[in-house]
């Protein structure tokens, strides 16, 4: 080091004795006095008292020991009963015109251009049509639920949720400010896992890191949505099926922010032991929500962005289906071969082989373990009559039509039931992985984060499916 | 601009002189301004975006560059730092949106991120984002900031809560006080969108000289402590733009600033002249209620 560098460090460190300990306190002190000197010369308060203020009234309405929980819940379940019975009609819509109506003029042109079987399997049977999967059934979802829930956003709710939630957290050991990185994960678990970094403490941003997976991300909650919509709905009359699908999709969220405290409660009571930190947490006023600007942000930035990442994995997983849908060794291809591998397994925990490879399929990401599993199941009933022969990726006229293949694939309720509470309860996607090893350098905490979900997620369906046979008998 | 060419504007004047009157008025830059988007290319100079969570830095980000980074209503939620370009004045600005701070003491990442930026990346203006209709306690970021640079221009934002809370924010006393343009804004309704550019440009030309308030710590040791080790400071390293803050950051034992004198890096601190030819130094801009 040079000297002169030195010299100076030295004279700071002799001058810090001279200047006295309190000094730190004083110089917070002389800021605060001078803010509020310059703040009060420039600032006129209204000489009477306001009239009628607003946003208190909301505050002590969503933020009070009694209403604040109820209205949370009834919040997110008018969202997603919006949602739900919204994207129903659009989503046929593009549907017919996707797979009705341009699939099949693909195929006859494929056949006119004289294209080979094989080749026209694998691109329109195998990219194509997962492509046009993922957009009829993603993009009505996504295009109401993302204005939704960014007009709330922008109305000032989010810190209102992050307040009524502070207390369970701190009871949990865990910081304060992870509702608010909760509540960004039910958009996205890497942009979550990336705003933990607003919570100061390493000890309680690696309790919120690793918990954000159990914040339902929009790659599957079109899974929930649909599983909800066809084996929960259809217990009900045809008018009440949305709003009791969305109670469905209202419980498994809730049940995943009970898990972030469970889990979190455990982290802070084990691995990660430690204080709570205290933090203010400031509720800033209610502003009208600029309809159509949150609108535009919201389909997208939102909306086409996360519909164009699922179509960019989508595509080459339609590839890698039909070709181990058709691939065969000794007339057996290699899915069923992995699915009967996978079978005694799956069943053991209340799923099948089919949903344990499409999850394998899908770890890069979420948005298409229900196409591949609606093809897989497909390919081992052998169902004729749906879908247009082995490996081919489909989607059904409507939610009826998908339950009667599924049931024909041996699903039941409690299949449809675990298949809900495993999209909850697993591993990060390959993205958000990555995103908690670049936040936390650490290939320890990156591998407890992804094994951690993965191991309770078994654990809870196969407790779910052990009582579920022992009530229903079998 | 002279005077004379000013007070000559008759009918006499030819269309041309006419335009080149026009260009070199601020009301025609505002109207040009070019949104860049991330295209950051060859910029002349590096604006900060400073402020408290919420005060609505990403919605002036996003009005300025004509990108459309995530903005809420919640504090917090800018954790990184994004980074965009706007042309303005035939100048190419890049913009740099830091995370939201109530301090500069570097106690968390973001606090560190924000502070590393303003001292080591050297702007060449920061805006404080200030929410006006909370204006003492985001004055202490303001006061911090304007301790490490003195090319501050002040963003009073949200003055529709203000009105709303039928308070009133008199900027131009702020501007006294402070000794820095204070350009009150709507920023989400793009209200003072093109005053505060005009500020902008004014800081970074070098065409106002601030002359910044600095905090008085009413503490006689202290005040020798700090003018002694400036003095050694100003010595080691005369080209260090606020030999006072670092004196102060040292006394405090801060990890960052002392790594910083013991590896020489503080050494490299110098603002670059970036004043062009030809530009006389203005100090008083009606416009931003800047004046003395």
């Amino acid at each position: 080091m040079d000297d002169k560098y030195k010299r100076i460090l030295q004279s700071a460190q002799d001058l810090r004795w001279e200047v006295g300990e309190d000094f730190h306190e004083r110089i917070m002190e002389a800021l605060y006095t001078d803010a509020t000197r310059i703040a009060d010369r420039a600032v006129t308060y209204p000489d009477q008292k306001p009239r009628f203020d607003l946003d208190r009234t909301i505050d002590r309405l969503v933020t009070s020991r009694v209403w604040g929980f109820p209205l949370m819940i009834l919040m997110l379940t008018l969202v997603f009963w919006l949602t739900i019975s919204g994207a129903n009609y659009p989503s046929k819509l593009i549907f017919s015109l996707l797979i009705d109506k341009v699939q099949p003029m693909l195929k006859a042109g494929a056949a006119s251009i004289g294209m080979p079987w094989w080749l026209s399997g694998v691109l329109i049977d195998g990219a194509y049509l997962s492509t046009a999967w993922v957009v009829s059934v993603m993009l009505p979802p996504m295009a109401i639920f993302f204005p939704l829930f960014t007009l709330l956003e922008d109305f000032g709710y989010l810190p209102r949720v992050a307040f009524n939630l502070d207390h369970i957290f701190r009871r949990a050991g865990a910081h304060g400010k992870q509702a608010l990185s909760m509540t960004m994960g039910f958009g996205c678990n890497a942009a979550g896992v990336i705003s933990t970094r607003i919570i100061d403490s390493p000890r309680e941003r690696l309790i919120a890191i690793i918990t954000n997976n159990f914040s339902l991300c929009n790659g599957r909650w079109p899974t929930q949505i649909l599983i909800a919509t066809i084996f929960i709905g259809t217990l009900v009359p045809a008018q009440l099926a949305g709003l009791i699908s969305a109670i469905g999709v209202v419980s498994i969220a809730l049940l995943g922010v009970l898990l972030t405290f469970l889990v979190s409660w455990g982290l802070s009571r084990t691995i990660l032991k430690g204080e709570v930190s205290t933090f203010n947490l400031e509720l800033p006023p209610y502003r009208p929500p600029r309809v159509l600007q949150t609108l535009y942000t919201s389909v997208i930035d939102r909306t086409l962005i996360v519909l164009w990442r699922a179509v960019v994995f989508a595509m080459p997983a339609g590839v890698v289906i039909w070709l181990s849908a058709n691939i065969t060794i000794q007339g057996t291809s290699i899915a069923e071969y992995l699915i009967n591998f996978l079978n005694p397994f799956g069943l053991l925990v209340g799923l099948n082989g089919v949903i344990l490879v499409a999850y394998i399929v899908a770890i890069p990401a979420n948005e298409i373990v229900i196409p591949t599993i609606l093809m897989l199941t497909v390919l081992v009933t052998g169902a004729s009559g749906v879908g247009a022969g082995s490996g081919v990726m489909f989607e059904t006229q409507s939610g009826l039509a998908t339950l009667s293949i599924l049931t024909r694939g041996g699903w039941t309720l409690l299949t449809g039931v675990n298949l809900m509470l495993f999209s909850l309860i697993h591993n990060p996607c390959s993205t958000t992985i990555y995103t908690i090893f670049k936040e936390t350098n650490s290939m320890k905490w990156t591998v407890i984060a992804t094994l951690l979900p993965v191991v309770m997620g078994f654990m809870v369906t196969f407790f779910t499916a052990q009582i579920w046979r022992l009530i229903a008998g079998w | 601009m002279a005077k004379e060419e000013k007070a000559n504007i008759t009918e006499e004047l030819t269309s041309a002189q006419l335009q080149a009157d026009c260009a070199s008025c601020p009301v025609h830059h505002a109207a040009n301004l070019k949104k860049l988007g991330v295209d950051m290319e060859n910029f002349d100079f590096v604006v900060a975006l400073a402020g408290n969570p919420n005060t609505g830095k990403s919605t002036v980000f996003n009005a300025l560059t004509g990108l459309r980074q995530h903005t809420g209503n919640w504090p917090g939620k800018t954790v990184t730092r994004a980074e965009g370009g706007f042309e303005y004045a035939d100048k190419r600005f890049k913009l740099v949106d830091l995370p939201g701070t109530y301090s500069l003491l570097a106690t968390s990442l973001d606090e560190e991120i924000a502070r590393d930026f303003i001292l080591f990346g050297q702007p060449d203006v920061t805006i404080v984002v200030v929410d006006a209709s909370r204006l003492e306690r985001n004055l202490n970021l303001v006061l911090q900031v304007m301790e490490i640079t003195n090319r501050v221009v002040i963003c009073l934002n949200l003055m529709d809560e203000v009105d709303r809370h039928n308070m009133e924010v008199d900027h131009r006393r702020l501007a006294r006080d402070l000794g820095v343009p204070v350009v009150p804004t709507v920023a989400r309704y793009n209200e003072g969108l093109e005053e505060l550019l005009e500020a902008i440009h004014e800081v970074a030309i070098g065409q106002v000289e601030a002359n910044t308030y600095h905090v008085n710590y009413r503490h006689p040791q202290l005040d020798r402590a700090v003018s002694q080790l400036m003095e050694q400071i100003q010595e080691v390293f005369p080209q260090v733009p606020n030999a006072r803050w670092v004196a102060l950051r040292l006394l405090d034992g801060d990890e960052r600033i002392i790594q910083a004198v013991e590896d020489g890096e503080l050494g490299s601190l110098t603002y670059a002249q970036t004043v062009p030819e030809d530009v006389s130094v203005n100090q008083v801009s009606q416009k931003s209620g800047f004046a003395q």
